[in-house]
């Protein structure tokens, strides 16, 4: 059960999103921005992530949630973001996004962690500082949205199934009000 | 150094606003909404909580201007912000603030470090559950911040009198995003 009463029965962070419109539009505005770009990085790998960083912060909701949205990105290949969550140095990802979950797995540790020579790999796997900064800020609201969904105990689905069908609403539709608005997928 | 080519001599967050304003954007409006917005926290409430998880995250840029912000708004009472940060636990600050605080101390470490005991204890000492969930956010929002300004290595100035005038910049005109945000200070 959350810590709080949501007047609401939406899972994870649709719950906290639901009790509070007012801080819910500018984080939805956040994700849109942060995950849907496609300059530079693709959404597949801002998702991928998105969901190390949630995998690395133990937060069993977002790293299920955005890990079913990366498969349907990476047109259903499960098992490379399986492979991601599990060992991503060893998955049949590009150089550049292995060197910027390096990155984005020292962000998660603490912003000081991140050292010159961080930088340097991932730019010489042909990283722009725009992939970098985008890598370092998803990291760190992935940090924030962690805690937000854990320290308040937010809903937890257990049946898998709801995960793959609220990343389809995602996929199609992004992020925004639509996601804590109303009726949920399930 | 920083990370990445922003413009220099500006510090911390305000250089990272200009190199994204796409994401600085609702990043402004974020901190503006939990610190500034409608709450049964006072402003100082809330940016001693910003301050206070800043320090505990190591990030020397963002704990010294939200505790200017919040000494300037404790006024006469601004000695409680250097006893929170120096000890919260023996600090006099009131016993509904220290339970939020210890919250908002669980929540820097991970989010499910966060127990039904300590919601209880707040709730015990007054907390509603507006108060709680704003504890959560403000938190959890400085655990971002904090990894933001200190992973890209933006500038961190070391002059007191500096985040004194920037903390007093925060109160009088808030968290407003403008594009010439980062040039003003």
């Amino acid at each position: 059960m959350p810590h709080i009463d949501f007047n609401n029965n939406f899972p994870g962070i649709r719950g906290a999103l639901a009790y509070r419109p007012e801080t819910a539009k500018p984080l939805g505005e956040l994700a849109q921005i942060l995950l849907k770009d496609t300059v530079g990085l693709s959404p597949a790998e801002r998702e991928l992530i998105a969901m190390y960083v949630s995998h690395l912060n133990d937060c069993f909701y977002c790293g299920q949630s955005h890990g079913e949205i990366a498969v349907i990105y990476l047109g259903d290949n499960r098992q490379l973001v399986e492979d991601v969550r599990n060992d991503y140095k060893s998955a049949a990802i590009s150089d550049k996004l292995k060197a910027l979950l390096g990155v984005a797995a020292k962000v998660q540790q603490g912003g000081k962690h991140v050292t010159p020579q961080d930088i340097d790999v991932a730019r010489s796997h042909g990283a722009t500082d725009r992939d970098i900064h985008d890598t370092v800020l998803i990291a760190a609201a992935f940090c924030m949205f962690n805690r937000y969904v854990d320290g308040l105990d937010t809903l937890v689905p257990t049946d898998m199934e709801l995960y793959a069908q609220r990343a389809k609403q995602v996929a199609e539709h992004g992020y925004g009000p639509h996601i804590y608005a109303g009726q949920q997928p399930l | 150094m920083a990370h990445i080519k922003i413009k220099k001599d500006i510090p911390g967050i305000r250089s990272l606003v200009n190199f994204r304003p796409e994401t600085g954007k609702p990043l402004y409006a974020l901190v503006q909404s939990l610190l500034r917005g409608v709450s049964s926290l006072t402003e100082a409430e809330r940016e001693l909580i910003a301050a206070y998880v800043s320090n505990r995250n190591d990030c020397t840029f963002c704990a010294s201007s939200h505790a200017a912000a919040a000494r300037y708004v404790y006024g006469e009472d601004k000695y409680l912000v250097d006893q929170v940060l120096e000890d919260m636990q023996q600090s006099a600050i009131g016993d509904k603030m220290k339970a939020l605080l210890r919250i908002a101390g669980k929540v820097q470490l991970l989010g499910n470090k966060v127990l039904p005991e300590d919601i209880d204890a707040a709730r015990a000492v007054g907390a509603d559950d507006r108060e709680i969930h704003d504890t959560v956010l403000i938190a959890a929002t400085f655990c971002m911040f904090n990894r933001y300004v200190d992973g890209l290595a933006s500038l961190t100035p070391k002059s007191k009198k500096t985040y004194e005038t920037m903390g007093r910049h925060m109160v009088d005109n808030g968290y407003i995003f403008s594009y010439k945000v980062g040039m003003e200070l």
